[in-house]
């Protein structure tokens, strides 16, 4: 599968591995939930981690555990809560996360603008077609009113 | 006033190509409705009974001639020739044709205006006193920071996507004509006992279905925290707002669920955290404030005798001055209302041909400047004494001169079930007939101030809970039924009405706003207002007598 990446179409290299699926080889992604569980194994695990966030998931929750993680992923249920907006910003301007912040799940290619300037800088739209769209819609404005994160 | 600069320039632009390419996706059926609706909303386009609506924001409510000279050019081509002033000092056509939207769009941001997050669960228009800058009790000019407020505001990556739409208006003036207690946040420009200015922040006030008065949540904030403490209150908003019902979702319930000790702590945590990295400089400021300059008065605009000469010959004008202009902070100028609520015509509706004639007004006689009020009229802030009598001649030949600012007749109401998809019941034909049995300009200047405030439904969009009468359409079974309120108020002493009875049917209306003027002329002491009755006998002779047939 492809996703977008600094603002490149690339292949991903990502498993997310389900609550009640066994590991897998590889860079692999989990649940807040299963992270919480099992990160004394998962630290052990043969590949890079990532976990996997909701709008309620709070972001303080995996504050700690940052710089055993090169992924954190957004996943959107509707694109009209934007509490992950504010999860991506505190990831990256509180506490300084410098590995991958993905948006997954139903955002729409109409907020990636906005969801790069809080931060993210990965994309999983939901359908592949959007690819092109996405990369398109990360350059709707060259100015913005608002201070870069730093 | 304020004028845009490369930036500003480039980013409506950029925002206009950006929804033309959404608009395209849309009607090709590359996109999904509901994407759709969510993107058009924040560039102010609702799909409404007869045809979409657009929004077009009008910053603090301040506009020049060439801005209102492209509104009557829109409302010529796009619409039908006419549009309406809101209750947030912004302009709504309620015809354009949704694949035009982009093009009217372009329009308008060639007269550095936009429709940015006039709709939508983002933050909204900031609105203000539309006396700002010339009137005699103000504390400071508020425009300066509705600017900087506009400037963060607009297009703000974090917080588009908020559990509800978000409103603020500030005040600089002891007298507050924003309302500001009922503003998800309230700024009030304050003097400290240093004599140092700066604001007091109010919060969770709001109208709608759950009428709320702000409460005092920081009572003095440097300016240079102003953003800063602005971004600590939305973070915790978006975060903890309520997103499971939409009726719970402002902030207003979060402060009350919460407790506004643990909101405000919540949100003091919040700003610690941020509020060095994020200081408004004291330069930034002052070059916002250079912008909004006092115009250049004429020292000698108070010699002029002929405004008095005018008034003792001329009664109408007279009536005109007295109702329909307001004292300014310099002497020999007033500031001059301009009437939407001319007797045949809905509230805050203009034409394109006075729209074009005003901005020549504006021009000639206010240094090219206008405002709109919260209440939808327009106001030209700097008018010289001596000039009053050719403007309010000009405006008379346009029915723009009714003089009946401040009184019954001078309603906010919304456009109701004519045109909104939310309304349950009309209200321009309500305001209609409550303006034909008024038509007597004498009785209703013996009235004094009272303010009428119509909604078509409990979204409140005219403030009827704020009314000194309000009057709220419901639907009962599919017939239009409206509730009465009295003694509400948005200015200091503010205070949500009190419901009168039972809601009455919509041949009743008129004649019940008409019993509770007669029990008002009848107990009123001396020149009691109407409010400060309501205040002093409470709702009990107003029921009796709008009852007594039922």
């Amino acid at each position: 599968m492809q996703i977008i990446k600094d603002q490149q179409i690339i292949d991903d290299t990502w498993q997310y591995v389900a609550d009640d699926a066994s590991l897998v080889n590889g860079d692999i992604c989990v649940s807040l939930a299963r992270w919480q569980q099992d990160k004394q194994l998962l630290q052990s695990h043969d590949g890079k981690l990532g976990v996997r966030i909701g709008p309620a998931d709070p972001v303080a929750d995996i504050a700690a555990d940052l710089s055993a993680l090169q992924l954190v992923e957004l996943d959107f249920p509707d694109f009209a809560d934007g509490r992950l907006f504010t999860a991506a910003w505190l990831l990256r301007a509180r506490y300084h996360f410098q590995g991958e912040i993905r948006a997954t799940g139903h955002f729409m290619t109409g907020q990636v603008f906005y969801l790069s300037k809080v931060g993210v800088n990965a994309f999983c739209p939901d359908k592949t077609n959007d690819l092109p769209v996405v990369l398109a819609n990360l350059h709707d404005f060259t100015v913005s009113y608002q201070n870069a994160i730093s | 006033m304020y004028q845009y600069n490369d930036l500003d320039q480039a980013l409506v632009e950029e925002r206009v190509a950006q929804f033309r390419r959404q608009t395209e996706q849309f009607l090709a059926g590359e996109m999904p409705e509901d994407h759709f609706r969510a993107l058009r909303l924040r560039n102010g386009l609702y799909i409404q009974t007869h045809a979409p609506m657009l929004r077009v924001a009008g910053p603090y409510g301040l506009l020049n001639a060439q801005q209102l000279r492209k509104l009557a050019h829109i409302a010529r081509h796009y619409d039908k020739s006419y549009c309406h002033f809101t209750t947030r000092q912004n302009i709504q056509f309620n015809w354009p044709k949704l694949e035009q939207v982009p093009d009217i769009l372009a329009e308008l941001a060639t007269v550095q205006m936009h429709a940015i997050q006039t709709s939508g669960n983002c933050m909204r228009n900031t609105t203000s006193d539309h006396l700002a800058g010339v009137c005699v009790d103000e504390i400071e000019d508020p425009r300066p920071y509705c600017e900087i407020i506009r400037q963060w505001t607009t297009l703000h990556p974090e917080f588009d996507y908020l559990p509800r739409k978000f409103k603020m208006a500030v005040s600089g003036a002891l007298h507050d004509r924003a309302a500001t207690q009922f503003h998800d946040i309230g700024l009030h420009l304050v003097k400290n006992a240093d004599g140092v200015v700066g604001f007091k922040v109010l919060v969770g006030g709001g109208l709608g279905r759950t009428p709320v008065i702000g409460q005092v949540i920081k009572p003095f904030l440097e300016k240079k925290h102003l953003l800063s403490y602005l971004e600590a209150i939305l973070r915790i908003y978006n975060l903890f707002g309520r997103r499971d019902n939409k009726y719970k979702a402002r902030i207003k319930i979060l402060v009350r669920e919460t407790g506004l000790a643990e909101f405000s702590a919540m949100v003091e945590q919040e700003w610690l955290l941020i509020r060095d990295h994020n200081e408004l400089a004291a330069e930034r400021i002052n070059k916002v404030i250079a912008q909004f300059a006092p115009p250049a008065y004429e020292a000698d605009a108070k010699l002029d005798t002929s405004f008095a000469q005018h008034q003792q010959s001329n009664a109408a004008f007279a009536s005109w001055v007295q109702h329909n202009t307001a004292d300014h902070k310099i002497a020999g100028y007033r500031a001059a209302y301009i009437s939407l609520k001319a007797p045949d015509s809905p509230p805050g509706d203009i034409t394109d041909v006075q729209l074009d004639v005003v901005a020549d007004l504006t021009e000639q006689y206010s240094f090219g400047e206008i405002r709109a009020t919260h209440r939808q009229n327009l106001i030209l802030a700097d008018v010289k004494q001596a000039d009053l009598y050719p403007l309010w001649q000009a405006l008379a030949a346009q029915q723009l001169a009714t003089p009946n600012i401040g009184t019954v007749t001078d309603m906010i109401c919304c456009p109701g079930l004519d045109f909104c998809s939310l309304a349950n019941a009309g209200s321009i034909g309500i305001a209609k007939e409550i303006n034909e049995a008024l038509d007597d300009i004498d009785y209703l200047h013996d009235i004094g101030e009272l303010k009428i405030n119509m909604s078509g439904c409990m979204n409140g969009c005219a403030h009827q809970s704020v009314g000194h009468i309000g009057i709220l359409g419901v639907d009962k079974k599919g017939t239009e039924w409206y509730q009465l309120t009295l003694g509400g108020s948005s200015e200091n002493e503010a205070a949500i009405g009190e419901r009168l009875g039972p809601a009455v049917a919509k041949d009743q209306v008129t004649q019940a706003i008409l019993t509770i003027l007669d029990v008002y002329l009848k107990q009123r002491l001396e020149d009691e207002p109407f409010l400060d009755m309501v205040n002093r006998v409470g709702i009990t002779p107003f029921k009796e007598h709008v009852y007594a047939n039922h």
